[in-house]
């Protein structure tokens, strides 16, 4: 009579017990059980176990060092890029290719090539929303208000000059298009100059000397700060005295002729405009903007005498190359991940023979074979968890030595460990998860019976 | 009128071995009822072994039916085989079948684990079988380290810690010498009178007499079925 109450008892609790099964897998006693379980399992090899854990460490630190080093690698490269501005597009003058055929058979031959400042001009006037900055020419000489003089600097520079740099012109104007185009005698002085030159007359209108010319004066432009080297203590230095005149008129000052003597014949070449810079004001306009350069340029010249570098265009070449070195990289972890994963496999199989008869043992007392593969499957998971948590360490230390003895960027990023361990997590599921299943596949009985 | 708890009616067993087929049991019908000390006794490759596995649903019948309590095992799936012999039935083997890496009071809580008892209860629960069978100074001792009577004592303790219906063991002394025999059987006999049903199987005589039924198998059918008392 008692009995039979109790086996009642017991037919309720294996009809809920499926629930009750899927409610007792949380429970953080039970897990705590079958980690204990799995840690003496492998403890009892633990050479074996320090191996196959091994081969899961080499690959996961691997991959995490080397996507650090390559991480560094594409930021400086980027950064360089960078540096020139991803607004920017720069234009350059280049020998045309067939030019240099020609100047290698002729003797003495002056060379016309490259940008011009109609180029600009024309550039300036047809693309709404840049600007183009032209570095000027500077040329160190002595400027002259009859006895007095400084020590300063003659920049030759465009007429949108102060919109370019943001400078303001305090007094008068700056130099115009037609004082440029004909290569006029008049500057713009900066206040500094105007303060030593003309301490209590006004400049406008004025002429200032430089070598054996005179410079009327058209306007004062607000002096910029130099910032000087911190070494740079000489209070005297930290001001430049500058004055700007027209680019043509300095060029026809000061020169523009490039000599190069080569192999006995002397080559004479002549560049108006070596570089020029255009600031595109929305950055999403770069691309285009630089298309429709490209087609004006094109039609004032005959030869391909010029090039156009878009930074944004490298920067995105940069990061495609990017992409297929992590999917280099990637396939390369991939592999060293599959042989530990080989490896894991290898020894969970080998574990699972030894321990047949422990296999039949628990299913005979009990254990069903979701029982089993959990138990080998928490296994290999440590093994490869393990594996992949040392691999980690090491892989975030690496970088660090390589950057502090062979001098190179490297960037570890949040992602990569975190990329790394879970793989390696995974590879211990993957490749335990047969062994586990052959496990719990075993007959009871066969296993029992297994020496 | 007693219960009847493991009923066997015409059970087959038929083993294929290649293009052979070997018949171990051809058509056993039994009842053994609750509280028997039943014996099995019989010739080498008669059956025992098979017939023992049956009834403890390690096995199934290749035909026939096989009634635990008012369950029909011979149909059931392998999980739900798992949970009858976790939940109802003890074992006890002759190799002892401790597992080696764990400790008694380990060994003992195997079944325990299974049936998601939380590892404190379990803990009281081994430890208190552990003492019924006079383990308790060895209580964190691996196997190895244990005499043959005091493995097989282990053995019981974890077969006993569930409270199973019914107690299988095969050759439970075959291992040991006379003296940590009679220990076994005597730990049998407390059991058998505290109502426990205990099914041995056996070549000894001597031991089969102990029980109160001895069922001799012959070419896997049962020769004769008789009471000892
Ligand atoms: N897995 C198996 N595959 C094939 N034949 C088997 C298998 N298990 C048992 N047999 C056969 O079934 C018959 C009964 O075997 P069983 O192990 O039950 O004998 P037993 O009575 O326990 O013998 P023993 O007293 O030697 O332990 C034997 O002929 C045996 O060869
Ligand atoms: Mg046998």
């Amino acid at each position: 009579m008692e009995l039979k109450t109790e086996t009642r008892q017991r037919d309720e609790e294996s009809e809920i017990s499926p629930f009750k099964d899927l409610l007792i897998i949380f429970m953080p006693d039970h897990i705590i059980r079958i980690f204990q379980l799995a840690l003496k399992s492998l403890w009892l090899h633990k050479l074996r176990s320090l191996l196959t854990i091994l081969g899961i460490v080499f690959g996961v630190c691997s991959v995490i060092a080397m996507l650090a080093i390559g991480e560094g690698a594409s930021y400086e490269a980027q950064e360089q890029i960078k540096n020139l501005g991803s607004q920017n597009i720069i234009l350059q003058s280049v020998k045309p290719p067939e030019e240099q055929k020609i100047s290698g058979a002729a003797e003495n031959f002056a060379l016309d090539y490259g940008l011009k400042y109609s180029d600009l001009k024309r550039i300036r006037a047809t693309i709404p929303g840049i600007t183009i900055i032209v570095p000027g020419r500077i040329v160190r000489e002595y400027i002259w208000n009859a006895t007095r003089r400084v020590d300063g600097e003659i920049v030759g520079t465009v007429p949108w000059y102060p919109e370019m740099r943001n400078q303001r012109v305090i007094r008068g104007r700056f130099f115009s298009e037609v004082e440029m185009d004909y290569s006029a005698n008049v500057c713009v002085i900066s206040s500094d100059t105007a303060q030593i030159l003309f301490p209590i007359s006004n400049p406008i209108g004025k002429e200032v000397r430089v070598g054996g010319t005179y410079y009327r004066v058209v306007g004062i432009l607000e002096s910029q700060k130099v910032t000087k080297s911190s070494t740079d203590v000489s209070p005297q230095k930290a001001t430049v005295y500058r004055i700007f005149i027209p680019l043509n008129t300095a060029r026809a000052r000061f020169g523009e002729t490039i000599l190069k003597r080569r192999s006995g014949s002397t080559e004479v070449e002549r560049v108006e405009l070596h570089e020029a810079t255009v600031k595109v004001s929305d950055p999403k306009l770069v691309v285009s903007v630089s298309q429709s350069i490209n087609t004006l340029l094109k039609r004032g010249h005959k030869k391909k005498d010029y090039e156009i570098i878009v930074p944004l265009e490298l920067l995105k070449r940069a990061e495609r190359t990017k992409q297929i070195f992590n999917i280099v990289l990637g396939s390369i972890a991939a592999i060293s991940l599959l042989v530990g994963g080989i490896g894991i496999m290898n020894i969970m199989l080998a574990t699972v023979t030894e321990r047949t008869r422990e296999i039949g043992i628990r299913r005979a007392l009990g254990a069903k074979r979701r029982d089993i593969v959990t138990q080998f499957l928490v296994e290999s998971v440590m093994l490869s968890g393990t594996g992949g948590l040392i691999g980690v360490l090491f892989g975030i230390t690496i970088p660090f030595m390589v950057t502090a003895f062979a001098n190179m960027k490297t960037i570890i990023t949040l992602w990569s460990p975190l990329l790394a361990f879970s793989i390696s997590a995974l590879v211990g599921i993957v490749f335990g998860l047969y062994p586990a299943i052959r496990a719990a596949k075993m007959d009871p009985v066969e296993a029992l019976r297994h020496e | 009128m007693p219960k009847s708890i493991a009923k066997l009616v015409d059970v087959q067993k038929t083993y294929l071995m290649g293009l052979v087929t070997v018949q171990a049991l051809r058509g056993i019908s039994l009842d053994i009822n609750e509280g028997e000390y039943v014996s099995i006794m019989g010739p080498s490759g008669c059956g025992k072994s098979t017939l023992l596995n049956l009834l403890g649903c390690l096995d199934r019948p290749t035909s026939g039916h096989y009634y635990l309590g008012e369950l029909d095992v011979s149909k059931m799936d392998d999980d739900a085989l798992s949970e009858v012999r976790g939940k109802r039935l003890g074992f006890i083997f002759q190799s002892y079948n401790l597992i080696q890496q764990l400790t008694v009071i380990e060994n003992i809580e195997v079944p325990l684990f299974y049936q998601n008892i939380s590892p404190s209860v379990g803990r009281k629960k081994a430890t208190e079988f552990a003492n019924r069978v006079g383990l308790e100074n060895r209580l964190h001792h691996k196997p190895f380290e244990l005499s043959g009577g005091q493995q097989q004592r282990v053995a019981i303790a974890r077969a006993l810690v569930n409270e199973p219906l019914v107690i299988l063991a095969d050759e439970p002394t075959g291992n040991l010498d006379s003296k940590s025999g009679v220990e076994i059987l005597q730990i049998f006999d407390e059991l058998h009178s505290q109502g426990k049903t205990i099914i041995v199987v056996t070549h000894d005589e001597n031991i089969a007499k102990r029980a109160e039924r001895t069922i001799r198998l012959r070419d896997g059918m049962v020769e004769s079925n008789t009471r000892n008392r």
